[in-house]
């Protein structure tokens, strides 16, 4: 790597950091008064302990080679040999393997007993994401296969999105739901998470490229079109729909396409993200209603933004992707080829499958040893003062 | 004596208390508070879902005043808080049987 390309890097390993904390603020905003600091917690905490099993353990799961193209090994477990510009790799994933978790603490907002999230991201980040990267991302069948996934639409948004299902299959509803009204306590909040993340992606996405170079360019140009043309489809929908434009949709708009993006970002140009991203806007703006038809409570809309728009991604990327652009993939629909888009689809079905399979048995697990749930006092009075003993807004 | 308790939009709150002080009123008490009327509440879209939202914002306003004092205390608070619309509030009148200031121990109307 040349001086440049690693100092895009390294500055791009800041910027999907800095993405955490803008998640943080994102769903801190949407919940109520009594519950932000736990949310806010289970977000930044994470950040603390993905550190740890990444760097222990999850690096040389995902990236040591693969076991049955399934599994890497434990040849790179504590980073043994991992130094230079594949240190630099490590470090770009770990901040991948943070957020992915974190992306999960939206759904089960307002009554998971703190320790068991604990419990829950550790064991998943090193048993879940570490499988999930290998297939998607390393040496693992998916990849070798021939799917692709530019950023983290199969890995990330997809993984994170079907065991947000899955947790919350096991964990229940929060009391009251969907009867009594639950709303975002401080969308300004939200908007400062939003501007955060979508800062943050373009580290996220431009520095999937490796490098300072017209990869990179093209990744960041399409994230920026996928995310203001999510903004549009959302706001136009539920204009449509509802009659008035909400600054939650556009703010939720935005990160739908910026989640949709990801997969493609870097093998599709700027004219085929216009559609990528509008098509998530409206797509996700349907989606976030499914949790009232079918009664689960995903909280934040973890399944209905980050599932519906990672599947979508994954799957338009086989639709638009360019070989001309990115030799690195096969050609999409548009040009007439389905061999593609038929790698995308299994891609798409195995993480579907493997994670809904692997979160269900480890929130089963946790539910029989700590137990899931916070207890139902704890849990109407407000898990900030119940769980961590402060309080968000102290106006007295 | 009595008391003045006023139901009113928040954002009317500064013309109530100008239009209070203009006949004389040298107190209140505010409170933030949450009720319900005809208006019987709002409803907010999040993400296109509807939520009923029961309990409104309004500001709760008492005033202490002499009796002859009453009927223009009313009478200002009736005109400043009036938009027209539903949710505009209500006015109560209580009475009060003794009112002491603390600091120099006057009672009944001196210390009003």
């Amino acid at each position: 790597m040349s001086a440049g390309d690693i100092a895009w890097v390294l500055v791009a390993c800041a910027l999907v950091l800095f993405m955490t904390p803008g998640l943080a603020l994102f769903y801190g905003g949407m919940v109520r008064t009594k519950n932000v600091l736990n949310m806010l917690m289970m977000n930044v905490l994470t950040i603390a302990i993905v550190t740890v099993v990444w760097t222990l353990i999850g690096y040389s799961l995902a990236f040591d080679g693969s076991f049955g193209q399934v599994i890497g090994g434990l040849g790179k477990v504590g980073l043994n040999g991992v130094e230079g510009e594949e240190l630099l790799f490590f470090a770009f994933q770990l901040m991948f393997a943070i957020i992915t978790p974190a992306l999960i603490s939206g759904a089960v907002a307002g009554r998971m007993k703190f320790s068991a999230w604990v419990a829950f991201s550790t064991l998943w980040a090193i048993i879940v994401y570490p499988i999930a990267a290998n297939w998607g991302f390393g040496d693992g069948w998916l990849f070798t296969w021939g799917a692709r996934d530019f950023a983290g639409g199969l890995v990330i948004h997809i993984n994170a999105g079907i065991a947000a299902l899955a947790i919350v299959k096991v964990l229940g509803p929060r009391k009251g739901f969907p009867d009594e009204p639950m709303r975002p306590h401080s969308l300004p909040l939200t908007l400062i998470g939003t501007g955060i993340l979508w800062f943050g992606w373009f580290g996220f996405n431009a520095g999937s490229a490796f490098g300072a170079n017209d990869l990179a360019i093209n990744a960041l140009v399409t994230t920026q079109i996928g995310a203001s043309l999510g903004m549009l489809g959302w706001v136009i929908a539920e204009w449509r729909k509802t009659g008035k434009p909400t600054l939650l949709g556009a703010a939720s708009g935005a990160v739908a396409g910026l989640v949709a993006i990801t997969p493609a970002a870097g093998f599709v140009g700027p004219l085929p993200a216009f559609a990528i991203g509008f098509a998530a806007g409206l797509v996700c703006f349907w989606a976030v209603s499914l949790k009232h038809r079918f009664g689960y409570d995903d909280s934040l809309d973890v399944v209905g933004i980050h599932l519906v728009g990672g599947i979508l991604g994954s799957l338009l990327t086989g639709v638009f992707a360019s070989n001309a652009l990115n030799g690195d993939v096969g050609n999409g629909l548009v040009y007439g080829e389905t061999a593609f888009f038929v790698k995308q689809l299994v891609g798409v079905l195995a993480i579907l499958a493997f994670s809904y399979a692997a979160s269900w048995v480890l929130a089963k697990v946790v539910d029989a040893t700590i137990g899931l749930r916070a207890d139902e006092n704890d849990e109407i009075t407000g898990l900030d003062l119940t769980l961590h003993d402060e309080r968000a807004y102290i106006t007295e | 004596m009595k008391l003045v308790i006023a139901y009113i939009k928040p954002y009317k709150l500064d013309a109530v208390k100008d239009a209070l002080a203009e006949v004389g009123v040298t107190g209140m008490t505010v409170t933030d508070v949450r009720g319900f009327g005809r208006q019987s509440g709002q409803t907010e879209v999040y993400r296109g879902a509807e939520y009923k939202v029961d309990f409104v914002a309004k500001s709760k306003v008492e005033v202490l005043v002499d009796d002859p004092a009453v009927g223009g205390v009313v009478d200002a608070i009736e005109s400043a808080a009036r938009t027209g619309d539903i949710g505009d509030g209500k006015v109560a009148v209580l009475g009060v049987e003794d009112v002491v200031r603390i600091r120099t121990g006057e009672r009944g109307a001196d210390a009003v």
